[in-house]
């Protein structure tokens, strides 16, 4: 028994260990939990505990949460909110994080190493922390605060004088650490989609007679497309489903939705609702992400 | 010779003032003498003290490294493994389905893997009766799932890269193939995967808002402690916790890119050495 269970390991066991394995786990602990929202969000809400039935009666399911997603302002508005501020975020990212990026690609190799871990630092420390970090910023007797408010005060007419400037718990201060958080996951696939490209064509182009910046419109921006895209989604993305940087620094009267569906959750417990909104979220972003994947597999076949 | 680009060295600047002021800000307020977290009140060591006489933020620390411990290491094994499965089996049974179970964690808002993990986990305990109780078991659970598919995306990465000819050499002089993988392919990857279970590590160590669906009574990692303390406002002392944060982390990475390139710069010696005496 043991010689043949060492044979059968030898043979084929170990690959197949290694495809089930890792296969199991995520069927049992990623597929079926979410498949399991995916089936609360046509349940009924009931006042019991687990707090949810599937009807009695044909058809047994309900879509009367979804019925509600389309008309109640609620979820209209932060839906709009969210993604409003995600693609402001985008970009806003993608303007400061573009040049920042070739900027990059220009700076010596020393240089770059060490500017390269400067982007990359932030990420190794608590995004929690990063988050705080602009609390303190933002906050009204903060130097930040006053020194914005003193530099509105002397462009502005003194009627229009501000003794502090009301950043916190708005959109603004929403797309704000947004941009500071997500920062890095635009510069980074812009940096290696740059990084590739032939200086030589720059060069041609420059020889040829175009001025700087007309080199830049017609050679550097079109090849780094991919880039851009992988970038744009890498932050559209996860500052969709945002929760901790609305609920630190966001307007609580203006959620969005990753918001909506925590409190949906756990202060309303109605959880066929939450689930409902989580699949529209869901639905919403797959639009982007099959860009991204497309643009993905589209710039991995170019390598090879 | 090039114009110095003096537009594009400006927004570098203002990018990396932007990145850094923010934690600079907060390493000195955590310096502050006063109460009031944003009004300066002369130099004290005062917040640091406190932090370390809070108990229950030690315990919150210990927690978070016991759970960052398992998970990255459970997380590594099985990322690990899916890594080499989809960069080494061409084919097998649910490959697509597979891969796309590996993509879809890095992807999914943080709200609705956790309410998934959190439903999960009710129905489970009222079906089986096990999760009796949430906490440091289910947080380490759904730590692993998230984590493992960074490792996965690791591994795979650096297995595209690598050269196969030396595991083909191996086949060659009669090795089994599991004896290629675990004598030639692994220690040719161990960098990715350290770096896989760093990533992990960290990620389990940083991570909210899943971990607030899955925890239970009594079950505070430090992420969630700083997330009550910092919903209710700016605190000094978790200042003070930032900027060891950053500290530790900042000294880390510096080690760990200075080991990393030195290493990198003796390899290209020893070679450029072998060649020689190769001539």
């Amino acid at each position: 028994m043991r010689a043949r269970l060492a044979g059968w390991f030898h043979r084929r066991g170990w690959s197949d260990l290694m495809v089930a394995l890792p296969y199991l786990w995520l069927v049992l602990l990623f597929l079926i939990p979410f498949l399991l929202v995916v089936a609360m969000s046509v349940a009924t809400k009931t006042p019991t505990a687990p707090p949810f039935s599937f009807g009695g009666e044909y058809p047994l399911v309900s879509f009367a949460d979804y019925a509600r997603l389309m008309q109640d302002d609620l979820y209209i508005r932060a839906f709009l909110t969210s993604i409003g501020n995600a693609t402001l975020a985008m970009v806003l990212c993608l303007l400061l994080g573009y040049p920042m990026a070739l900027g990059l690609t220009r700076v010596s190799r020393s240089w770059r190493n060490v500017l390269l871990m400067l982007v990359i630092l932030p990420f190794w420390t608590s995004f929690l922390l990063r988050v705080y970090a602009w609390m303190g910023l933002m906050g009204k007797n903060s130097w930040f605060n006053g020194l914005l408010t003193e530099g509105w005060n002397t462009v502005v007419p003194a009627s229009w004088a501000v003794t502090s400037i009301p950043m916190m718990n708005s959109n603004f201060a929403v797309v704000l650490v947004m941009v500071y958080t997500y920062l890095p996951f635009m510069i980074l696939p812009l940096y290696a989609s740059l990084e590739r490209l032939d200086p030589v064509l720059d060069e041609a182009a420059m020889d040829l007679g175009s001025r700087p910046f007309r080199v830049f419109l017609d050679v550097t921006l079109p090849q780094s497309v991919p880039g851009i895209i992988a970038g744009g989604m890498l932050v559209f993305i996860p500052a969709a489903g945002e929760l901790v940087i609305p609920t630190l620094v966001g307007n609580a009267a203006d959620p969005m939705i990753g918001r909506v569906i925590s409190d949906e959750f756990s202060v309303a417990t109605d959880w066929p609702m939450a689930s409902a909104v989580a699949v529209a979220l869901l639905l919403l972003m797959v639009v982007p992400m099959m860009v991204y994947s497309h643009y993905q597999a589209r710039s991995e076949g170019g390598e090879r | 010779m090039r114009r110095r680009p003096i537009f594009l060295i400006t927004v570098l600047c203002f990018g990396f003032a932007f990145f850094y002021i923010p934690i600079l800000s907060m390493m000195v307020y955590s310096f502050n003498g006063s109460r009031l977290a944003t009004v300066w009140g002369g130099f004290s060591t005062k917040w640091y003290v406190s932090l370390f006489n809070n108990r229950q933020m030690m315990a919150a620390l210990l927690l978070s490294l016991k759970i960052a411990v398992v998970s990255a290491t459970c997380a590594t094994i099985l990322g690990t493994m899916a890594g080499i499965a989809l960069a080494r089996f061409r084919r097998f049974r649910g490959r697509t389905l597979f891969s796309g179970l590996v993509t879809a964690p890095l992807i999914m808002p943080d709200v609705i893997t956790g309410i998934s993990s959190l439903i999960f986990f009710i129905l489970l305990a009222q079906w089986i009766g096990w999760p009796a109780q949430r906490g440091f078991t289910t947080i380490t659970l759904a730590h692993i799932t998230f984590s493992m598919v960074y490792v996965t995306t690791v591994v795979q990465a650096r297995m595209s890269q690598a050269d196969r000819s030396i595991e083909e050499a191996a086949m060659d002089l009669g090795s089994k193939p599991w004896q290629v993988m675990w004598d030639v392919t692994l220690p040719v990857i161990s960098p990715a995967i350290l770096s896989g279970w760093l990533l992990a590590f960290t990620i389990s160590m940083d991570e909210v808002v899943i971990t607030s669906f899955t925890t239970g009574p009594g079950s505070t990692t430090l992420p969630l402690l700083i997330w009550s303390k910092v919903k209710l406002g700016v605190t000094p002392d978790v200042n003070a916790l930032a900027t060891l944060t950053v500290l530790v982390v900042g000294v880390g990475v510096a080690v760990a890119g200075w080991v990393l390139n030195r290493a990198e710069r003796r390899r290209d010696e020893d070679a450029r050495l072998a060649y020689r005496a190769n001539e």
